[in-house]
């Protein structure tokens, strides 16, 4: 009942809240669903090396509100982790890492709760935390890590179905890996709104088709008021009609006939006024080559119709009912539910609220039936409408991370897929001159990786461990320097990376958590030297 | 292969990470710029300014005093607004209302012993060719792009060919939601911040008549209310965007006006949004960018590893919305760059334009974005902004067109403008008749 009342009565003026205004940048991002995700959010920081990197990306997510986090830490506190890490100081020396660094951490935002282990009340290695602790919502750890305590992770990672995240940060290199329990489905990818533009001109629905008639039936006629105001769908419609009268009930569908086409608007516009011409018409010309468009499905939409989830139906989630239910509206209308937006453009204010409404009525039908085809699909489900709405507005647009299996590759994480990767990458390289491509970043990765659970190593010893990971991969030239690189720091992380990293980090859990935007898919590897990254899928 | 010997400078505990690499040569060093054993002493004498501390310029002032510069300038007119807390990490709750400069600074030289920090609590514009004189290096942590020109152009205009001190690096960071760059610039050696205006072209102005008749969008009721009902109603004597009574009012007027229309999506986040042009900003995007800056500091400063600027790349573009792209490009030095080029750029006009359209027409050319601009011909004065006297004594010029003025194709006019100093912009006319 209260909600009723709420909706009838005219919206209170009433300011942002201190919290509001405290996330205002933020908010605009990823609203207050996403804020509402980070909030019940707990993360766990395994820290080790030089201890860095981890604090750096924690304290990118302690400031947007992440609800608790934890720090596993054993080091304590040195003269050298001082000229590395901003959340120690000089009183700390002497101290448990994990415990400076989380008493620093937590004086940046109030609203956070922060605990570091081991602790003095029997949490006492790694093992026992891992039992003891609330779930925790995603993993992060920093190379180099004792095998031991990988393993344990790893084995939490699977059975708890948590994201980990890998980072390695050493001299001017670093990488950092996710690792995602299984599928990763984001439907709230929020797509650059240029691209989002679907107009339906070429199978308008009667709606549409008796709206842009009524406007346009005396389009020769009309006074220049009206003329000039007409909005450019109902000029293109207007004209895509005479078009097909004299190509045979044709749309100009190729390149060539939309210029044609567009050359039709342009001659239409009338120039018998002060301007020379009309904005409105100029807009329709403007608009011809990426509205006129027949209905297509995108790739990213593709690959989620055709991929199978390993669950049962019963034990998947509504994404994949819902994602099965546009699957059959597009099977039976060839199109997928319409998305309802309205670009802005010239027209008069009650004109483009009447069509703002007829796209939106028809993209309410189009949800409320995959709503009723879900509900048929999975009767004892409850499904919320709003997520069904959201799926359909942005079904174009969908995106499936980490899907297993496909391609006939060797999977994620394997050795075979590294070797794989690094041989393509390899091959690749060697047409870089022709094709302008930047060269691969994976000599970078592989010389990281031989360091992922010592703290040095000297060149040779990181270019024999490669050999043993990729045979060959020792011989290459941008190795052999990505290995003397990484043993010039021993180990040892610079500021910059380690802030940058952690930045990129942070971005990335951000978005799991929140389930908007679009994460990588799963390793981005940072080159300090050259200022740029590569994501690749190892 | 044997480990190198390194050569600390002061407290060689502390900086024993750092010290590995700016004081040993790696496989990309340039052995005829590095010297390994005066390198960490050369870092700790450098005077190094920063501009800005905001989201950027507190993770600027972070990295670099954990980069071994020891002193650090930082310059900032702002106070801390509550909206800050969620990235400028060196702010709390008791410091709103303070000068970021001073609380930034004061920040990270207790936290990072021996690390001086100045303040200055005041506009760029405010300092002299002097105060930035004496820094070796420049990082911008800005929010405008005028500020960025106008440091741009005074950094451009001091180098002087015989005075090998007069060249300042320049470094450069924006961001704006997961997206940012940041860009290395060699005044008058490679493409600087003028070269590069045209990526960032002005966002386009809603039409006053569809302000004023017909709104279809919630933010043209809010733009309505900001331009036609607040200048009608004057309900305060100054718009403060930073009040919220003031912010309400233009929020409850574009509500009515979006009743009146039956426009839906008008809120209180929006209107302060449109009137105060805010850009979303996080924590996350504001660390890759600043370090992506300092860790181009650090290796101008040291030479251990190549930098962006000189010869390849000089601009890195970040990406995290969609996966993670870095695009690191090398952007061209324009020879017809009203800052650091030597030829006048073109710009096509009408010559039947009346001086007025003209000079109007700055303000949206996206190679110019000249808001109040004065211009003199060769020979003559067309028009004079201020002061007052000339402005009265040019003013009839307006209403005459170019030809009537006696200016011809080919001919070079210089444009100023008080956004950028001493600065003249060159432009070529070129004449073209509008259709």
């Amino acid at each position: 009942m209260a909600e009723i009342v709420m909706s009838q009565t005219p919206p209170i003026l009433h300011g942002p809240s201190e919290k509001e205004k405290k996330y205002d940048r933020q908010l605009r991002l990823w609203a207050a669903s996403g804020q509402a995700a980070l909030e019940s959010a707990n993360l766990l920081l395994v820290n080790s090396g030089t201890g860095g990197v981890g604090i750096e990306t924690l304290k990118n997510l302690v400031l947007p509100g992440i609800g608790r986090f934890a720090i596993y830490d054993e080091a304590i506190v040195s003269e050298a982790d001082l000229g590395l890490n901003f959340f120690l100081d000089e009183d700390s020396l002497g101290k448990a890492r994990s415990q400076s660094l989380t008493a620093h951490l937590l004086e940046l935002n109030p609203e956070v709760q922060g605990a570091s282990y081991p602790d003095e009340e029997g949490v006492t290695d790694l093992q026992s935390l891992l039992a003891t602790s609330p779930m925790f919502t995603a993993i992060m750890y920093a190379h180099p890590i004792l095998p031991e305590q990988l393993s344990l992770l790893q084995t939490y990672g699977q059975l708890h179905k948590t994201p980990l995240v890998a980072i390695h940060s050493a001299g001017f290199y670093s990488y950092f890996k996710i690792n995602l329990p299984g599928d990763f489905p984001i439907v709230d990818t929020h797509p650059d709104e240029t691209a989002t533009t679907d107009l339906r001109l070429l199978s308008p629905w009667p709606e549409l088709v008796e709206f842009a008639k009524g406007m346009t039936k005396d389009i020769d006629t009309l006074d220049a008021y009206e003329h000039g105001h007409l909005p450019y769908v109902t000029i293109l419609l207007h004209y895509l009609e005479q078009w097909k009268e004299s190509h045979g009930g044709a749309y100009p569908l190729t390149y060539k006939e939309k210029i044609q086409f567009r050359k039709m608007i342009q001659a239409a516009a009338r120039t018998d006024n002060a301007e020379g011409g009309e904005e409105n018409f100029e807009e329709a010309a403007a608009a011809v080559l990426k509205t006129v468009v027949p209905p297509s499905l995108p790739s990213g939409l593709r690959e989620v119709f055709e991929y199978e989830p390993k669950e049962t139906i019963e034990e998947r989630s509504s994404f994949w009912i819902i994602a099965d239910a546009i699957k059959a509206f597009h099977a039976k209308h060839k199109a997928l539910p319409l998305r309802g937006n309205v670009p802005d453009m010239k027209a008069q204010s009650k004109v483009y609220i009447q069509l703002q409404n007829i796209y939106k009525t028809k993209a309410r039908q189009d949800a409320a039936e995959v709503l009723v085809t879900a509900q048929a699909l999975e009767p004892g489900r409850h499904f919320d409408l709003a997520e069904v709405e959201l799926f359909c507005k942005n079904a174009p647009f969908v995106k499936l991370i980490n899907a297993t299996g496909g391609g006939g590759n060797a999977s994620p994480g394997s050795v075979d897929r590294l070797r794989e990767v690094t041989a393509q990458e390899f091959t690749n390289d060697e047409s870089a001159e022709v094709t302008l491509a930047p060269l691969s970043l994976v000599p970078i990765y592989l010389a990281l990786q031989a360091t992922s659970h010592v703290v040095s190593a000297s060149a040779d010893d990181i270019l024999a461990g490669i050999a043993k990971v990729v045979p060959g991969a020792s011989d290459n030239e941008r190795v052999v320097s990505a290995a003397c690189e990484v043993a010039r720091a021993e180990g040892g992380e610079l500021h910059n990376i380690a802030a940058l990293t952690g930045g990129m980090v942070a971005q990335e859990l951000i978005k799991i958590i929140t389930k908007q935007y679009v994460p990588i898919d799963n390793t981005c590897i940072f080159d300090g030297i050259e200022s740029r990254c590569q994501v690749l899928r190892l | 292969m044997a480990t190198a010997e390194v050569y600390p400078a002061s407290e060689p505990e502390r900086w024993t990470y750092l010290d590995r690499v700016r004081t040993r040569a790696g496989p990309f060093t340039n052995p005829d710029a590095f010297d390994g054993t005066v390198v960490a002493e050369a870092v700790e004498n450098m005077k190094i300014l920063v501009i800005g501390a905001g989201g950027l310029g507190c993770e600027l002032l972070k990295n670099l005093a954990l980069s071994g510069f020891k002193n650090i300038h930082v310059i900032d007119m702002d106070t801390i607004d509550i909206s800050n807390l969620n990235r400028q990490f060196l702010f709390r709750q008791a410091d709103v209302g303070k000068s970021k400069a001073e609380v930034a600074a004061k920040f990270v030289e207790q936290r990072v012993k021996g690390v001086k920090i100045t303040a200055h609590n005041c506009k760029i514009q405010e300092k002299d060719e002097d105060f930035y004189m004496q820094f070796q290096i420049v990082v911008c942590g800005l929010d405008s792009i005028e500020a960025r020109r106008w440091i741009n152009a005074t950094l451009v205009n001091m180098v002087d060919e015989d005075v090998e001190d007069s060249y300042k690096p320049l470094i450069d960071g924006g961001t704006e939601g997961f997206k940012g760059q940041a860009r290395v610039i060699f005044p008058t050696v490679t493409s600087c911040i003028e070269c590069q205006l045209d990526m960032h072209a002005p966002r386009a102005a809603v039409p006053l008549c569809t302000l004023a008749s017909i709104p279809r969008q919630p933010e043209h009721c809010i733009e309505w209310a900001h331009v036609i009902a607040w200048d009608r109603e004057k309900p305060f004597p100054e718009l403060d965007k930073d009040d919220p009574e003031h912010i309400t009012w233009l929020y409850q007027k574009a509500l009515l006006r979006a009743h009146e229309f039956k426009i839906p999506g008008v809120t209180y986040a929006l209107t302060q949004g449109v009137v105060k042009n805010i850009i979303p900003a996080i924590a996350a995007t504001n660390s890759v960018i600043a370090a992506a800056c300092c860790n181009e500091a650090f290796k101008i400063a040291t030479n251990c590893a190549p930098s962006l600027g000189y010869p390849d790349a000089n601009y890195m573009m970040y990406s995290g919305n969609d996966n993670i792209y870095t695009y690191t490009f090398r952007h061209e030095k324009k020879d017809d760059c009203p800052v650091c080029g030597n030829l006048a750029r073109e710009l096509v006009v009408d010559p039947a334009w009346t001086l007025r359209e003209l000079v109007d027409s700055f303000a949206v050319r996206p190679e110019a974005q000249l808001k109040k601009p004065s211009i003199r011909a060769e020979s003559k004065t067309l028009y004079m902004q201020s002061p007052k006297s000339l402005e009265e004594k040019t003013r009839p010029n307006l209403d005459k067109t170019l030809i009537e003025l006696g200016l011809a194709n080919d001919e070079e006019i210089g444009v100023t403008d008080p956004a950028f100093a001493t600065v003249s912009f060159k432009f070529k006319l070129k004449f073209q008749k509008s259709e």
